[in-house]
């Protein structure tokens, strides 16, 4: 178990040394400065420009720079002297050492605001809404594709699966303005467009007014538009593998020895039977995250989401970089987990 | 004469395996249903020309967002300001351009997602995959460790990222350059080039690994180790002997890929990544209609309609491919 956790780990590291590669080069092989403007700048701001941002080094040392800005923790007593020397994470850690960690520098089109800020400000509000869309897929997802298991060719059987291949059928492009309108235009239910809590949140992301309806009514919506494609891919899964581990010789002599129907399907049947499910987790991660880059468009939610692809189409390229980054730190932990997870599961996988 | 033609008639279905899965497909309702919407969608993208009243272009500024009375009667909210027009079918969208013609259009968009994307996972997947389990060793583990490192990167990042390069790297080259051609092409297809390459890049991998287990365990059967005794080389061996038993699976998997190609193309377009305007996608077609959503709603339902339509049907047919040919249910029926 411990060589497979450190050989996940090292493989985890190298992926995301491959990413922030490519998005460096990418960045720089794309024509056109970052302080190029429709009114030109006087020759010597931009030569200072660059020389604060270290635009007039050679490549590799800007990399290597990024990346010390990015992964170096530091603990010092000093202010940041300019907007190019603040992080992302500053935290006072008494007397008058603060710790500061993560800068992605200055953002090309928002020039009051560096990556930093924007990561800041708009990351635990896609925190939020990816949470609930993954807890809409389990909640739904779970139980649909049980009882579906469990009551095998009856109403419930087609029911559910006959919602699953809907439920797969309709991307998130298509769910969630068709949600505005029914819930939020037609029958005026929810509102259409915005997000119910503000800063400062418990813990970097829990909203303060988590138990009310005004958070509520905001994030239903886009958590049910994002979630419910997932939770049918939930159903099916769970309802193909409990079917196979319920005709196992395990569970016969489960049932033989006079086990409770109740206890031998949660105690015997579904630990074995969530196990595939676990699986889905890495790649669900992803498809939620794809999903908030829609989601957030369509119902104007202030999230990291929505700020990256207008910075795409800005061309605004150390907010892709950070947000990129930041993404893929995400996505390849959360796989690390879950293959852990995995594997602590099924112990056949660590002798693979 | 007469004596053979009587002992004939004891006819037995043929074993081979397409003719079997075509037999068990087309008793199967559901995916009937679901490869005719298939054939109508094709046929919708192959006449689009004929089809389309207008042009999927033309913009008609007297006519901007302007609704045909079925749908001032289906969204009855909306009366008191739109702008009641017979010209066009399904309306205009916010610059006049015929709604139902780019939907007819966009249909050509998806459908030829839906082919490419499966004939990109087919053909790079499969050769690589045979390459790298029949000739095993030292080739293979370095052939599968690359697979390794591209399954780990998160697949819509990096379409997302080489789309955005694509865009704006390729858009400035010099003439001449293998750039400056390549964003040419794309752009005299409407931005679908780098639409495939986007989704060819992570579509692969998996029929990789697929063909590749297959082949290992093939390649130690008799059969070809008959073949090779015969004298057979290696390129016959594998596209002779080894492709066709790996086939079957690969065809099954590529299949039930469709509705996410689609569904990949449908979201690169709608966060501005995908077709190049005028072309028109569902997937822009829902962004651009998402805007006005609370006034004309309908601009964004039916392209949102016509591509869940599409998803659907490809689910149906591959869920029906997969049943019939699953070689555990082969014989079954």
């Amino acid at each position: 178990m411990g060589r497979y956790v450190v050989r996940r780990i090292f493989w985890m590291l190298l992926v995301l040394f491959l990413i922030s590669l490519i998005t460096f080069a990418m960045e720089h092989a794309v024509p056109g400065g970052p302080f190029d403007r429709e009114k030109k700048l006087p020759a010597e701001i931009i030569a200072n420009l660059e020389e604060r941002y270290h635009l007039d080094q050679p490549y590799w040392k800007q990399y290597a720079l990024y990346l010390y800005d990015v992964l170096v923790p530091r603990i010092t007593k000093q202010k940041p002297l300019s907007m190019a020397d603040e992080t992302m994470i500053n935290v006072k850690l008494g007397g008058a050492y603060y710790l500061r960690w993560m800068n992605f520098g200055p953002s090309y089109s928002s020039r009051s605001r560096t990556v930093n800020d924007i990561i800041r400000e708009q990351l635990p509000v896609s925190l939020q809404l990816g949470l609930l869309s993954m807890a809409v897929a389990l909640s739904i997802g779970l139980p649909m594709g049980i009882l579906a298991a469990l009551k095998q060719n009856t109403i419930w059987d087609y029911l559910g699966m006959g919602v699953a291949i809907f439920g797969v059928s309709v991307p998130v492009v298509a769910m969630g303005p068709v949600l505005v309108w029914i819930f939020g235009v037609a029958l005026k239910w929810l509102p259409p467009t915005g997000w119910g809590t503000k800063p400062p949140y418990l813990f970097f992301f829990v909203p303060h007014n988590l138990f009310t309806w005004n958070f509520w009514r905001y994030a239903l919506m886009p958590a049910f538009a994002v979630g419910t494609g997932f939770s049918a891919i939930i159903a099916r899964l769970t309802r193909a593998s409990l079917l196979q581990v319920i005709h196992e010789d395990y569970i016969r002599t489960a049932r033989a020895k006079g086990l409770a129907e109740r206890v031998v399907i949660t105690r015997h049947a579904l630990r074995n039977a969530l196990i595939p499910v676990v699986t889905i987790l890495g790649p669900m991660f992803a498809a939620v995250l794809t999903g908030l880059f829609v989601v957030e468009q369509v119902f104007g939610i202030p999230g990291l989401g929505r700020y990256f692809i207008t910075s795409i189409t800005n061309r605004d390229y150390p907010v892709i970089m950070g947000t990129i980054l930041l993404y893929a730190i995400f996505l390849v932990i959360a796989n690390v987990l879950v293959d852990i997870t995995y594997a602590w599961l099924d112990p056949r996988i660590r002798y693979e | 004469m007469a004596v053979s033609e009587a002992v004939v008639p004891v006819r037995r279905r043929t074993a081979s395996l397409w003719a079997d899965a075509l037999y068990r497909l087309t008793r199967n309702k559901a995916s009937v249903f679901g490869g005719s919407l298939v054939i109508l969608l094709v046929l919708t993208a192959v006449f689009a020309a004929q089809l389309s009243p207008y042009s999927y272009s033309d913009q008609d500024r007297e006519q901007t967002d302007a609704v045909p009375s079925w749908i001032m009667g289906l969204f009855p909210m909306i009366k008191p300001y739109a702008k009641l027009s017979g010209e066009f079918p399904l309306g205009a969208d916010y610059v006049g351009r015929d709604l139902l013609s780019r939907l007819i259009y966009g249909a050509q968009i998806s459908l030829s997602v839906a082919l490419v994307g499966p004939l990109i996972a087919l053909f790079v997947g499969t050769v690589y995959g045979l390459i790298s389990g029949f000739f095993s060793g030292r080739v293979d583990n370095l052939m599968m460790r690359f697979v390794d490192i591209m399954y780990a990167f998160p697949g819509m990042l990096l379409i997302i990222l080489m789309m955005a390069f694509f865009r704006s790297a390729f858009s400035e080259s010099e003439p001449g350059t293998f750039a400056y051609l390549m964003n040419a092409i794309d752009r005299r297809f409407g931005g679908m080039l780098f639409i495939f390459v986007g989704i060819g890049i992570t579509a692969w991998m998996g029929t990789a690994r697929l063909a590749r287990g297959q082949v290992l365990s093939l390649r130690e059967q008799e059969f070809t180790l008959a073949a090779r005794a015969m004298g057979a080389g290696n390129g016959r061996i594998i596209f002779r002997h080894l492709l066709p038993n790996v086939l079957g699976p690969l065809v099954i998997t590529v299949t039930l890929a469709i509705p996410g190609y689609i569904a990949t193309e449908a979201f690169l377009s709608f966060i501005g990544l995908g077709v190049n305007p005028p072309t028109p996608s569902w997937g822009s077609m829902i962004a651009d209609g998402s805007q006005s959503i609370r006034t004309y709603p309908h601009q964004a339902i039916l392209p949102a309609l016509a591509l869940s339509i599409t998803m659907f049907a490809f689910n149906f047919l591959g869920d029906g491919l997969r049943d019939a040919l699953d070689p555990r249910l082969r014989g079954t029926q």
